[in-house]
């Protein structure tokens, strides 16, 4: 059974090929690749008694459209009645009291959760080497980094340990880790997918989206987690379009602009031949490509950090071991109680951003710090509108080079912040993005990275099926 | 304006957390890595621009005012490092 | 009070909402239910859950916002005030910063020498209450979080208040403005209605503020006024000597009677606001608090009005009956039960509400919805009166019975007898009998002891077991005395 085989094409075959098998044949998988140290739960029994119930309800005609998809979750989300650690020591033993939204619509849809992935801890990171339960390595190279945060759920793809995975992006943790693994990667637009069952790292950044071997595995999940949440106040009311349909790979007249200051020195030659490569063949297909400029492009990292770890610092200020996870047992009065429990459970690079975004929001700091983030990322997001009132979606990079080896980049946490500098401007501006592997004969994998307007995932799945295709 | 041991310690105090003296000053440079990011914005002249805090235009998102079921206290105790009957439990604060 | 120096008061009101469920999940907000039993993973503040804003708890803050003369915020948003406590499930606290609902609002009030005092309001907002942590029940704190989430509006005064009867004064009307506009029980000893106090004084005729002290734990209108004016003394006390006022919160201790500074903590509280980003703005337009306006009930000062000229009371008797909404409202519904609607009928029910239904209330430790002669029973016994039924005076016996026996008061008079007898000649009868033993008073009476008069009144009322016509008795006595 070939295990990276994309739903889209082993669907069909499901009367003979049941979801039970191909179940099975992922646990057997997951135990053969324990090295990776992808998963940080696996539902041995359960996965299959949901798969039984979904061939039982296939032969009955009643089965929903993604049964026969097995997927794995990233431990940021909440699964009622499981662990979900978010990759900390503080949340270690913390047992869920609901679904995340984006959950309860995927088991409607007749998936198959088959565990938790590991992950940065609390989605900070780009290496998945700041889990307290030990990095994942790259399906790839194990001797490297699958990217982060979402490492776990990559490297689960990649590997051929589930169908598809849910993963979160803030600053490009879906779509760095889609590039270093080889697979695709989509965060949606912010506000198209629920956040609902999501623990926050930055509200106003954080999506939920799908990595998949394919495109359109990819466009099936988001087409099912898509769509407005009364328990989200941040979700959009705009309808979820028919993805599929506009899929055809046929991007004839369709205006990419490759944005200049993304094409600057930082990147390696070996990505500028592959993106090259990547153009011209758009190109020979009919694509308009252009040269855009996002002017702001310099100011992104600065931005991003300034507001995202203000964010975090409140987001993780509930985590103080009175109504769940880690408690200190060093305490004898309350304020030791606080103080030993988040340094206690904490790791260093979430303690380091606390520590950031506490110092940006401290009295007087605000106006100067925040509020002035703020306005660069109006005029950021401004670019954006701009460039795409010339071009219907960008085409840059997803990363300025290959998978790194583990320790390689932890010691300078510069180089890591470098390592978002494609990614981040798409959650400032709240702009769906999508990581395409690159064809060729590469070694390592090299993403591509298709941008569009919001809620114009339709478009950026296209392209992205064009890229795809070309691959074949 | 270069931060100091000191507001290293304020900070930590702030957020509680606790640091040991070779981490504290460790901080000292980090922190003013904010500072460079900060500088770096300031070099834009943004007296026009409003503040961007939502990056899809929403506004008056309600629900209506209707009783939902609660958990029960024992659901809501479920995950309590520390628990007297139906109450969470922590230690004092001191005199 | 001191007269060189003045007291310079503003006061921050939090009212308790009255929406059935919370500010930001549908959790019950029902008062006295078992601990942590009104709780759901978005109150309890559990990873990765998000708010969802109650529209009636915007609806009542701009409520509030028209009673108070405020301007309603064309646009207004929510903001995280962060900092730890254990009864602050999330480490923050949703509030409105610096974009509240309503600002610059205004109340004249009326001050007990009858002056008027315009006290200025400077904004109120909308915030979500914390949980209890019970600090004496165990060796360690324990916490319930019932109550986060409860919906609060928080009600800033200019500091325009300058003596503590002002304060009571402004927070009376307060009480009475939520209470009327049914958005919150107004109760100050159950914690629904809460006030913080921050004072200063300064030489009369200064401009600049003096350093303010902030009072909390005031948990009565008396308590305010207490502490207030120890406050301000214990101020005035430091100038004098020559010292100076430290910027601190105190804790008023009632019982001491005396306010002490809270113990402080590590250092003074830096809230690090910022805008709430997973709520959005809220926007009001001009339709919207038309909607709203359109549903105000009768404020206290127009029902004062009204009950002056429609029922043409004096201002003393529709102060009283109108200080309370649930007064006034049994009131009317009493006078629309009357046999006949005239001036001495509404005065009547006045009398009555005023002294004895009110001193009843107060015996009991009742509340008007509690007590048993309600409204109908009441104008039933008025209509017996003015029937000429039974008197007055008998009235009060009937009053007696209605709080022992669920009967009509028709029902009472008949089973104890009490109907009045108005017929003259049995009246006269017993007159007669009287006058004839008590030559000696006639003698008095008609010498020119008016006094007199009373003896004969009460001789026959005596006979007559108090169920005489007293003014079908006073006339027959002036007739035959004279």
């Amino acid at each position: 059974m070939n295990l990276q085989e994309p739903f889209d094409s082993y669907r069909p075959r499901l009367a003979s090929e049941s979801c039970e098998s191909r179940t099975r044949a992922h646990l057997e998988e997951i135990r053969k690749r324990q090295s990776l140290n992808a998963f940080l739960s696996v539902f041995d029994d359960e996965a299959i008694i949901e798969a039984k119930r979904v061939d039982e309800r296939f032969a009955r005609g009643i089965a929903g459209p993604l049964a026969g998809m097995v997927i794995a979750v990233k431990d940021v989300l909440n699964m009622k009645n499981k662990e979900t650690t978010c990759g900390s020591k503080i949340l270690r033993s913390y047992h869920s009291l609901y679904d995340a939204t984006v959950i309860e619509r995927l088991r409607a849809a007749d998936a198959v959760f088959i565990g938790k992935t590991n992950m940065d801890e609390f989605a900070m990171g780009s290496s998945n080497e700041n889990s307290a339960f030990g990095p994942v390595k790259n399906p790839r190279d194990e001797s490297r980094v699958p990217g982060g945060s979402s490492g776990g759920s990559a490297a689960a793809v990649a590997a051929g340990l589930a169908t598809t995975s849910l993963g979160t992006d803030t600053g490009g943790s879906i779509r760095q880790p889609a590039a270093l693994c080889g697979i695709i990667g989509l965060k949606p637009t912010y506000g198209r997918v629920s956040r609902y069952g999501l623990v926050a790292f930055a509200s106003s950044f954080d999506q939920i989206g799908p990595f998949g071997n394919s495109p359109r595995d990819v466009a099936r999940v988001l087409q099912v987690i898509a769509g407005h949440d009364p328990k989200d106040s941040t979700s959009s009311t705009l309808p979820v379009p028919d993805y599929l349909s506009a899929m055809t790979g046929d991007v004839t007249g369709v205006k990419i602009g490759l944005p200049k200051e993304y094409y600057s020195s930082a990147l390696s030659d070996e990505i500028r031949s592959t993106i090259d490569r990547a153009v011209q063949m758009l190109r020979d297909r009919g694509a308009i490509v252009s040269e855009v400029s996002l002017p702001h492009t310099e100011y992104t990292i600065a931005t991003y950090y300034i507001l995202a770890t203000a964010e975090a610092s409140s987001n993780l200020a509930r985590f103080d071991g009175v109504r769940y996870g880690y408690r200190t047992e060093h305490a004898a009065d309350l304020a030791a109680m606080y103080t030993k429990s988040r340094s206690e459970g904490f790791g260093a690079e979430v303690k380091r951003r606390i520590m950031l975004g506490t110092y940006v929001l401290s009295a007087g700091y605000y106006d100067a710090y925040y509020a002035k983030a703020q306005k660069v990322r109006r005029l950021i997001q401004h670019d954006f509108f701009k460039a795409f009132e010339h071009v219907d979606c960008l085409l840059t990079p997803t990363t300025p080079s290959t998978a790194f080896r583990m320790g390689e980049k932890m010691d300078d946490p510069l180089q890591m912040y470098l390592s978002d500098i494609y990614t981040v401007s798409a959650n400032l501006a709240g702009i769906p993005g999508i990581s395409v592997p690159a064809a060729g004969d590469e070694k390592l994998p090299v993403g591509i990275q298709i941008l569009g307007r919001q809620f114009d995932e339709a478009t950026i799945l296209n392209v992205a099926e064009a890229l795809s295709g070309g691959n074949q | 304006m270069a931060v100091t041991f000191v507001d290293v310690e304020h900070i930590a105090a702030l957020a509680r957390l606790e640091f040991s003296d070779v981490e504290k000053e460790q901080f000292t440079h980090q922190l003013n890595e904010i500072l460079s990011y900060v500088e770096k914005l300031n070099e834009l002249d943004t007296a026009a621009v409003e503040p961007l805090s939502h990056v899809i235009e929403l506004d008056n998102v309600f629900r209506d005012d209707i009783i939902q079921p609660s958990l029960s206290a024992e659901i809501a105790l479920s995950n309590a490092p520390s628990r007297s009957d139906s109450h969470f439990k922590v230690p004092k604060v001191i005199g | 009070m001191n007269s060189t120096f003045e007291p310079v008061i503003g006061l921050e009101v939090h009212a308790q909402l009255l929406t059935k469920s919370k500010a930001f999940c549908g959790c019950t907000t029902q008062f006295g239910n078992d601990p942590n039993a009104n709780t759901c993973p978005v109150c309890l503040g559990m990873p990765g859950v998000l708010p969802v804003l109650n529209k009636s708890v915007v609806e009542f803050a701009i409520k509030m916002g028209l009673a108070t003369n405020c301007t309603i915020a064309p646009k207004s948003i929510f903001a995280r005030k962060n900092y730890f406590y254990p009864d602050l499930p999330k480490g923050y606290q949703i509030s409105q910063y610096d974009q509240p609902i309503c600002k610059d609002g205004w109340l004249d009030v009326e001050l007990k020498d009858g002056s008027v005092k315009h006290i200025g309001i400077t904004r109120i907002h909308i915030e979500e209450d914390a949980g209890k942590s019970i600090h004496d029940q165990d060796p360690d704190t324990l916490v319930d979080v019932n109550r986060c989430g409860v919906p609060l509006i928080e009600i800033v005064s200019e500091p325009d208040i300058r003596s503590p009867h002002e304060a009571h004064q402004y927070l009376s009307i307060i009480k009475q403005l939520v209470t009327y506009l049914g958005i919150c029980d107004g109760n100050m000893e159950e914690g629904s209605l809460r006030c913080d106090a921050n004072i200063s004084i300064r030489p009369k005729g200064r401009e600049q503020f003096g350093t303010k002290t902030e009072v909390k734990n005031m948990n009565s209108f008396r308590n305010v006024e207490r502490a207030l004016e120890y406050e301000i003394n214990r101020q005035i006390g430091l100038l004098e000597d020559g010292g100076t006022v430290v910027q601190e919160t105190l804790l008023w201790d009632a019982d001491k009677n005396i306010a002490l500074p809270m113990r402080s903590k590590e250092e003074a509280h830096d809230y690090r606001y910022f805008p709430d980003p997973d709520l959005v703005p809220v926007l009001v337009d001009q339709k919207w608090i038309s909607e709203i306006a359109a549903t105000l009930p009768e404020l206290p000062e127009a029902r004062r009005n009204r009950f002056i000229g429609g029922y043409h009371l004096p201002l003393y008797d529709a102060t009283i009956l109108t200080q309370e909404k649930s007064l006034a409202d049994y009131f009317e519904k009493a006078v629309a039960l009357l046999a006949q609607k005239n001036d001495e009928g509404y005065k009547s029910v006045s009398n009555w509400t005023m002294t004895e239904v009110l001193r009843l209330m107060n015996d009991l430790h009742v509340s008007i919805d509690q007590c048993v002669v309600t409204p109908d029973r009441l104008a039933a016994m008025v209509n017996l009166i003015s029937e000429g039924v039974i008197s007055g005076k008998i009235g009060k016996e009937v009053f007696a019975e209605m709080l022992k026996s669920l009967d009509e008061p028709k029902v009472i008079v008949e089973r104890l007898g009490l109907v009045q007898v108005s017929d003259t000649s049995a009246i006269e009868k017993i007159v007669d009998e009287i006058i004839a033993r008590s030559q000696a008073q006639v003698a008095q009476y008609r010498a020119g002891k008016m006094q007199i008069f009373g003896y004969f009144v009460g001789e026959t009322m005596k006979a007559m077991k108090g169920k005489a016509n007293p003014k079908i008795v006073n006339e027959i006595l002036k007739s035959k005395l004279v």
